[in-house]
């Protein structure tokens, strides 16, 4: 009897309308960036070109700042929040009417599963929006007092691993509170922002209340020292996220930052073993492992740990690696050949450091960039891939034996953004979630998003939050 | 007639009260030029003590009920309200205002413990919340002490501006490392002291006198301390830390001199647990 | 048997073994499900699958109002789906009640059908709600018959009150009528013990006892053979294969209507139990509406364009 092989089952590129090359997206219109200096903008699936991307300079920021401060100025800042709103829900049923285009562009610049695209990035992006339309005009119900104000002109820099999705949890919260925005998407995924200041301009949104500048890392950092910024927000490594806030000391510029993380998924004996499998692969292969919350420490009771591992292992042997666009990809290219090169390196460091390292038997395609989903048994807190952020398919595993040193192990990090907790017992997911020094925990599910629920860090992954009431107040004045 | 007892003004670091290990005081002295007290002139070493303390007494001040917090809250203005008469002397002394001005603002610093006595177990009915996500999950979220909090606290009423500076952090469940103001201490001095009487535990508030140039670089550089409440620090010296400070993404905020819930939030954090609904 | 190995037969043996089962989350149970659910099938595997189905699905006839005629005709389509196309496979077997299994057995054989196994729904189906003479008799008479197949009902009862013992002696004692007569599938009824902990607990409890195959559903409560109740029930064979060596099957029945759900059924048995299962042998699906819409589909496949019910016979 033959094998139950799957055949391909591509989406199709033909809906993608990508244009040869893009201007920059300032007070409404493309226009091209003031050098003329270009860059390209790849399909790391197969390192083809997909378009030429312009490179804003400083002329270029001023310009796109002047357009935020004047439409601030004359425009939205005398919107009423209905009005807002308004503009914000024509936004969410254009990402809605168009998701299988965005879909389909995201996946090609970006490398991650149309699976993904299609049933998270794009419905999620859509929800952000539709969820901040109905707080535009509650604001003042929103506990930040009875005249929530706005900052005025803010600047948006976010990341190249959920770039639709991360563009609307920065916009939407701008717009429903009364801000306008520039912002900066990752110089290696600029095609859904661009396809998105379309969507802006058949929403009809006033010119200058959302610009789109693309760049590189000298573009995010000539627009958040730019003198008429009255609040940065940024989501993105550590390390970036330091330097900008150290470059805001001075004038105290308020700033959300949403950074790195080494979120440790705790599997304790009596966890749901089966769903508590899914919930690691979710956890860390989820996106190629392009996550800041990525579930990337699993800490195993010591008792379950070979019969666990088997069962993650026969699991990720499943896993299917291979062409985004096909509707069966489970795991796609990792973004950038930078990104598989710091993969590489903290692997090897890995293997130096004597773990054992399995991967899963998968068909690496000759073109583009791409990491078998890999784990790494017998690690310790010591071994570098159990401290820094590898941010690729690549799980450490680490055992336990009693609650109390689980939590010592998952809080042993700088950085404090996620943790998962498996267990049937409540009073037990309770205590953990207690102490687990963290800002978003999953008990017995891993890596779930909605707009109504805060996201953020503690300790070095960030400051503020994003998402639910809390989010608001990162940009509203004076909020905590 | 016999002689005034005079207090030595000490540091207050993990319940006690030592002399600075490093020997040193320095002089204060009022308006007029007039003696007032040599206190104690702490080191980065005191400093560095001082944090530790905080550290150590954070888990278990934080896992205590928001009620008994509270209530200790309430029984430091107890206690201080039995002192009301040396913090008058001392803040007339120290600013040189009138005894109804200082009458006036130990008063409002008792007032300020109560009032932050009864937050401590509401700030998380207000700040928290359960969201309702679209999938069949339970999702909350809560507010929980941020750790260990460096406090420069603004001293122009110097009384008010220390408690002013605690009474949150402690609301919330945070220690507190406090560097009082360099020309005058001495009320934070005399509130360690009733704080060490009112069931605070030893180390969840820690106090230092000393030079603020000397110790706040410390504070803000210190890799312990999570949060940083600069309302006692000039614009140009609160730059400087605040770049120190990002070393490890400290909290850092600085307040005008008035009570309010933000206060509290400032240090504490965000967390929220999802949890599937099902049988 | 290296299974009993487990237990002692026992009752405390056995609730202690059953306590030793992870429990099932549902929400992520769900979630897995669903997410396989998104697999899309397409040209040469989606024709691989739809003959895989036909060849899996016991063509099931269960109604108070069978007929001897009603059977035959089922029996003829059984052996050939679509008159007009003879490379269908014939179906995995044919279902019917037990007075009308040496009805189904004759005819079967006498068009040729003698490949095709009868399978016989017993024990007080569906309710299973009888004495244990009462079901004995009934499993006996159906195996006298010609049935090769025995399609057992579990007593919910007995279960959901904590009687995990009786459950188990009375599958032990339909196992020992069957003996190497007739296959012994173990009916969960998956609807009424409700919790997918109470799906895998059931599920273990039966192959313990001997059940060739674990079957979700009569077909007489809804819901049936949901996807994650399938799911659950091919984590527990793969699991037991690990503890015994055993492979045991996996029949999910009622409710599965299209080729679409069929398809479904076996993107979770490949990614779930392993491709091993994916043989008639190992896995059922107990229908007879979808046979028809694989029919169509089959058609489409071939023909390029959508067909009609015209094409397909109505037995």
């Amino acid at each position: 009897m033959s094998d139950f092989e799957y055949a391909p089952a591509p989406e199709s590129k033909a809906i993608a309308n990508i244009s040869k090359d893009y201007g920059l997206f300032i007070n409404g219109k493309f226009i091209a960036s003031h050098n003329k200096k270009r860059f390209e903008t790849i399909n790391p699936a197969n390192e083809e070109v997909l378009a030429k991307i312009s490179l804003a300079d400083e002329v270029d920021i001023d310009k796109a700042v002047k357009a935020a401060r004047s439409a601030y100025v004359k425009v939205w800042s005398k919107l009423s929040g209905k009005e807002r709103a308004k503009y914000l829900f024509r936004i969410a049923r254009l990402l809605q009417e168009r998701s299988r285009e965005f879909a389909v562009v995201e996946s090609l610049d970006n490398g991650k599963p149309i699976r993904e695209t299609r049933d998270i990035d794009i419905p999620l992006s859509a929800a952000h929006f539709f969820y901040h339309a109905g707080w535009a005009d509650k604001l003042e119900f929103a506990g930040f007092g009875d005249k929530p104000k706005a900052h005025g002109v803010v600047a948006q820099i976010i990341p190249w691993n959920f770039p639709l999705l991360m563009l609307a949890w920065k916009i939407a919260p701008a717009l429903a509170t009364g801000n306008t925005v520039v912002l900066k998407p990752a110089e290696t995924t600029p095609l859904t922002a661009l396809l998105f200041a379309e969507v802006c301009q058949q929403a009809d949104l006033p010119p200058g209340v959302v610009n789109i500048i693309t760049g590189d890392g000298s573009t995010g950092a000539a627009l958040v020292k730019h003198p008429d910024i009255d609040k940065v927000a940024f989501t993105g490594s550590t390390e970036v996220g330091k330097l900008i806030a150290r470059s805001l000391a001075v004038s105290n510029t308020p700033v959300t930052l949403e950074l790195g993380g080494k979120g440790a998924n705790i599997v304790f004996e009596d966890a749901p073993i089966d769903q508590a499998v899914e919930g690691i692969i979710n956890g860390i292969f989820f996106n190629q492992g392009h996550v800041c919350c990525a579930g990337s420490r699993l800490l195993l009771q010591e008792n379950i740990h070979d019969e666990f591992l088997n069962k993650l292992q026969k699991r990720m042997s499943k896993i299917r690696l291979g062409d985004p666009l096909d509707k069966n990809t489970d795991i796609g290219a990792i973004n950038s050949a930078a990104q598989l090169a710091k993969i590489h390196e903290l692997s090897s460091s890995g293997q130096a450091e004597g773990a054992d390292i399995w991967s899963a038997p998968c068909q690496i395609p000759n073109k583009g960039f791409w990491f078998a989903p890999t784990i790494f048994k017998g690690v310790t807190q010591a071994h570098r891939i159990a401290r820094e952020e590898i941010f690729g398919p690549v799980l450490s595993v680490l055992t336990f034996r009693t609650p109390q040193e689980a939590i010592e192990k998952a809080n042993n990090t700088p950085f404090g953004l996620s943790a998962g907790v498996w267990t049937d017992k409540g009073s037990r997911i309770l205590w953990a979630g207690n102490h687990l020094k963290a800002g978003v925990i999953w008990a017995n599910t891993f890596n779930k998003f909605d707009p109504a629920s805060p996201f953020g860090g503690y300790k070095e992954s960030g400051w503020g939050r994003e998402g639910g009431r809390h989010g608001l107040g990162a940009y509203l004045k004076g909020a905590k | 007639m016999s002689l005034d007892i005079k207090k030595t003004y000490k540091l207050f670091i993990a319940g006690a009260f030592p002399r600075s290990e490093s020997g040193r005081s320095y002089e204060i002295r009022d308006k007029k030029g007039n003696f007032i007290a040599n206190p104690a002139q702490a080191s980065r070493k005191d400093l560095r003590d001082a944090v530790l303390a905080a550290k150590n007494a954070h888990s278990s001040w934080a896992s205590a009920t928001a009620y008994n917090r509270g209530q200790i809250l309430y029984r430091i203005a107890e206690i201080m309200e039995g002192r009301s008469e040396q913090f008058v002397a001392e803040i007339m002394a120290m600013e040189s205002v009138s005894s109804k001005q200082a009458q006036l603002q130990v008063r409002q610093a008792i007032d300020t413990w109560v009032w932050y006595a009864g937050w401590s177990d509401k700030i998380s009915t207000i700040a928290g919340s359960t969201n309702p996500v679209a999938g069949s999950f339970f999702n909350f979220t809560v507010a929980e002490p941020l750790g260990v909090v460096g406090i420069v606290a603004e001293e122009k009423s110097s009384l008010l501006g220390v408690v002013l500076g605690l009474a949150p952090v402690l609301a919330a469940g945070n220690c507190a490392v406090l560097i009082a103001s360099q020309k005058r201490p001495l009320s934070a001095i005399t509130l360690a002291e009733c704080l060490a009487t009112s069931d605070v535990p030893a180390g969840v508030v820690n106090i230092l006198t000393g030079l603020s140039d000397e110790l706040t670089p410390h504070l803000a550089s210190h890799m312990e301390i999570d949060g940083l409440d600069l309302s006692g620090v000039d614009g140009k010296s609160a730059a400087a830390l605040r770049i120190s400070s990002v070393d490890n993404l400290k909290r850092v905020h600085s307040f005008s001199a008035e009570k309010s819930p933000e206060r509290i939030l400032s240090f504490m954090e965000y967390k929220t647990l999802w949890h599937p609904i099902g049988v | 048997m290296s299974a009993l190995n487990l237990i002692d037969g026992s009752e405390t043996s056995l609730r202690r073994f059953l306590q030793t089962l992870p429990g099932v989350d549902q929400i992520g149970a769900q979630e897995r499900a669903a997410m396989l659910g998104t697999r899309s099938i397409k040209t040469t595997s989606k024709k691989w699958a739809i003959d895989m189905a036909i060849s899996m699905i016991d063509l099931t006839t269960l109604e108070g109002a069978d007929t001897a005629g009603k059977v035959r005709s089922l029996c003829s389509k059984a052996l050939r789906p679509d008159p007009q196309d003879a490379s269908i496979p014939h179906v995995g077997a044919v279902c019917v009640y037990n007075d009308m299994v040496g009805i189904a057995r004759k005819h079967l054989d006498s068009i040729g059908g003698q490949s095709i196994p009868v399978a016989a729904v017993a024990t007080a189906f569906p309710s299973g709600r009888a004495s244990r003479k009462v079901k004995l008799q009934d499993t006996k008479d159906a195996i006298s018959l010609g049935a090769t197949e025995i399609d057992m009902v579990i007593d919910r009862g007995a279960f959901l009150s904590g009687q995990l013992g009786e459950v188990f002696d009375e599958i032990r004692a339909i196992k020992e009528i069957c003996s190497d007569k007739a296959h012994l599938k173990v009916i969960l009824e998956t609807g009424e013990l409700v919790t997918l902990d109470n799906v895998r607990k059931a599920s273990y409890l039966a192959m313990l006892a001997g059940a060739d195959f674990i079957k979700t559903s009569t077909g007489k409560v809804t819901p049936a053979a949901t996807a994650p109740v399938v799911l659950v029930m091919l984590e527990a064979v793969r699991d037991f294969f690990e503890l015994s060596q055993i492979r045991i099957g996996v029949k999910p029945a009622g409710g599965i209507r299209t080729t679409k759900d069929a398809i479904k059924q076996l993107v979770l048995v490949k990614e779930i139990a392993g491709a091993e299962w994916l043989n008639p042998e190992l896995f059922r699906i107990g229908a007879s509406a979808l046979l028809n819409d694989l029919l169509m589909q089959r058609m489409k496949l071939s023909t390029g364009r959508y067909s009609s019910a015209n094409y397909v016979t109505v037995d």
